[in-house]
């Protein structure tokens, strides 16, 4: 187990591209982090220097107190899961979880003891003498980790693991890799775009945007306390409501000659009111609906501020019955509202509570 | 697979004649000529012709002649099999490798199989020609008794290294295609479980490539028999002292030059026997081979 330490990392490809421009992170011993971003955010390539499979351009990976900036891959004492779970075809199960444990020489009995007890941890004790091609995506998932896991590393590296599941699938692996991690207790990095899978995985959630780090933090944290515009509205779903200023000032939302600012507001912190039943420390929006989400337990309506292009996605317990076109009206705690730089997209007003 | 519905019954034969034209007149007629060839004894003048059942077969697998070929063969085509694939092999892992210009060289290394066998093989006998030759001085100079005419183990040399190089353009290809069919993340994976550049050869790009390995040695082997004749022609024609006949181009001696017919139609019919035999093992083999995925 270890600490893994990031000192202004940076990545610059042939050509004066620049993957990752300047990440320090740390992620403390036996804490699980996800990276969390839009493709091409360099959230993978970053991975991959931890790895050592991408050359860092410049500043220091350390793992577990060591620089291993120009260690081989496989002296970092890493075990990566991969997106396409990278097993070897041609060898059974249990060659596969044998093969990096016979590559450092390990003791028979010892692989032997390992294997077993991986394989009773992922419950694929009975696959151990089939090949990959046999197995189903959820089995081949097992495997990885089980490669993983009976080289029992410093740190786990995941690439995306689960984005070749189906949905019930990936539900029910990313519970299993939480509470694996939460046994095993070894420092963890993931890598993923699904902001959900990063919401429900993270200790420490570490959103990136072209090639920096935008914030990070708990999860909540960051869901409760977005750092920037670009963190509100990818963390969350349904998205954040955005509206800009002059959107803002056409709602009468903020006064007249207030200083420029773009708000923005989850669904669930506002409601549906009839005629002016908004209390006092309520701001009120009127709306004409354009659509409805029914997901279940609750149902998202969406209507469009006044005669501007912005939609506003309202939270609303049951199942609405609005139909598109008709007027509504939403009220939302002034509290609730975040304001953030229209510029520099940074947030400026204070939380409440916070 | 999907069925094409013709409208026409009689549209899809149609279609089909042409390639079964050719495949009945220049495939399945010769076939059974050399079948029926093969039974024959002609005279030297070709005006009397007898049955003789599988006389010339008995005649031909006992002639010192025809097992001195047949041994010439298995030397050939083992050794030009081997050098061409492990160059081109060779070539192959080093042009994954390569950074910049990665088509420009695939096409440099494509382009020898375009050229004729007899062309190549009078190439390598200009270059080589103990006369003339320009690397045959540079071997000389280098002390070694370069002279192909009369040394049966050179002349060999010379044709294996001459086949070889002309089909090392098409293996070339066939690597090339097996490496970039092995993902990249395997490899990575297998460096993070410690293994060197030389171990992830050996256990895991070697194995994945064997059936295309193994195809390339059928397809290779086969060349070596039969397509090799313009080489031999035109480099040794055989000689020196019969060191470089290979089966095929005895068959053409004794049939065209000694025009005993009748044997060298049974030793044809012997090659024909050979090579569905080999195909046979082929096939067999690659429908049974690892499935990956």
């Amino acid at each position: 187990m270890a600490a893994i330490e990031l000192q202004d990392v940076r990545k610059v490809y042939a050509g004066n591209v620049e993957a990752v421009k300047g990440v320090s992170l740390s992620i403390p011993d036996g804490a699980f982090a996800v990276l969390v971003g839009p493709s091409g955010c360099g959230k993978s390539t970053l991975l991959r220097m931890v790895a050592g499979l991408e050359a860092i351009t410049s500043g220091t990976v350390s793992i577990g107190g060591r620089v291993v900036n120009d260690l081989e891959p496989a002296e970092r004492d890493i075990a990566m899961v991969f997106q396409n779970y990278a097993l070897y075809p041609h060898m059974t199960v249990r060659r596969n979880l044998e093969y990096g444990l016979r590559n450092r020489r390990t003791p028979a009995e010892e692989i032997a003891r390992r294997v077993d007890e991986a394989a009773r941890i992922l419950d694929i004790a009975g696959l151990l003498d089939r090949r990959p091609g046999q197995l189903s995506g959820g089995q081949r998932q097992r495997v990885a980790m089980g490669r993983a896991i009976v080289r029992e590393p410093a740190a786990f590296l995941f690439d995306e693991p689960l984005s070749n599941l189906d949905a019930k699938l990936r539900v029910a692996m990313r519970a299993e890799i939480r509470r694996l991690q939460r046994r095993l207790r070894t420092t963890s990095l993931y890598v993923t775009h699904d902001q959900l899978e990063a919401m429900t995985l993270a200790d420490v959630l570490v959103v990136l945007n072209a090639g920096r780090i935008e914030q990070s933090g708990t999860p909540m944290e960051l869901y409760e306390r977005p750092a920037s515009l670009f963190v509100a509205t990818f963390i969350g779903s349904p998205a954040m409501n955005v509206i800009p200023h002059g959107a803002a000032v056409a709602a009468g939302l903020v006064p007249q000659g207030a200083p420029e600012a773009t708000l923005g507001i989850r669904p669930e912190h506002m409601r549906l009111v009839e005629g002016l039943a908004a209390s006092g420390d309520e701001a009120v929006v009127d709306l004409e609906v354009s659509g409805v989400e029914v997901v279940g337990a609750e149902s998202y309506v969406t209507g469009r501020l006044g005669s501007s292009a912005v939609e506003i996605s309202v939270r609303v317990p049951g199942h609405s019955r609005l139909e598109p076109g008709t007027p509504m009206r939403a009220a939302g705690g002034r509290a609730a509202f975040l304001r953030f730089d229209p510029q520099s997209g940074a947030r400026i007003s204070a939380v409440s509570g916070a | 697979m999907p069925k094409a519905v013709f409208p026409n019954r009689l549209l899809p034969y149609l279609l089909l004649s042409p390639q079964i034209a050719v495949t009945l007149v220049f495939f399945y007629w010769p076939a059974v000529q050399a079948l029926w060839q093969s039974m024959l004894r002609e005279d030297p003048f070709g005006l009397k012709t007898t049955f003789v059942g599988l006389q010339n077969f008995s005649n031909v697998l006992a002639d010192p002649a025809w097992l001195n070929a047949a041994w010439t063969t298995v030397v050939f085509s083992v050794s030009t099999s081997v050098l061409s694939m492990g160059t081109a092999l060779l070539l192959a892992t080093a042009a994954e490798k390569v950074l910049t210009g990665k088509a420009f060289y695939r096409t440099l290394l494509i382009w020898p199989y375009a050229v004729a066998p007899a062309v190549a093989g009078l190439l390598w006998l200009f270059m080589f020609n103990p006369a003339m030759g320009t690397f045959a001085y540079m071997l000389r100079d280098a002390g070694l008794a370069w002279d192909p005419l009369l040394d049966g183990d050179q002349a060999m040399g010379l044709v294996v290294v001459a086949a070889a190089w002309k089909q090392i353009s098409y293996n070339f290809l066939f690597f090339v295609a097996a490496l970039q069919s092995i993902p990249r993340s395997l490899l990575e994976a297998a460096a993070i479980d410690g293994a060197r550049s030389g171990k992830r050869f050996r256990t895991i790009v070697f194995p994945l490539i064997a059936p295309t390995s193994f195809f390339l040695l059928v397809v290779n082997t086969v060349y070596a028999f039969f397509d090799t004749f313009g080489i031999i022609d035109a480099v040794t024609a055989g000689g020196p002292a019969r060191a470089t006949e290979t089966l095929v181009y005895k068959v053409y001696t004794d049939g065209f030059v000694n025009l005993d017919l009748g044997s060298s139609a049974a030793q044809s019919v012997i090659l024909m026997a050979i090579v569905i035999a080999l195909t046979a093992v082929q096939f067999r083999y690659v429908e049974r081979r690892v499935h990956y995925g």
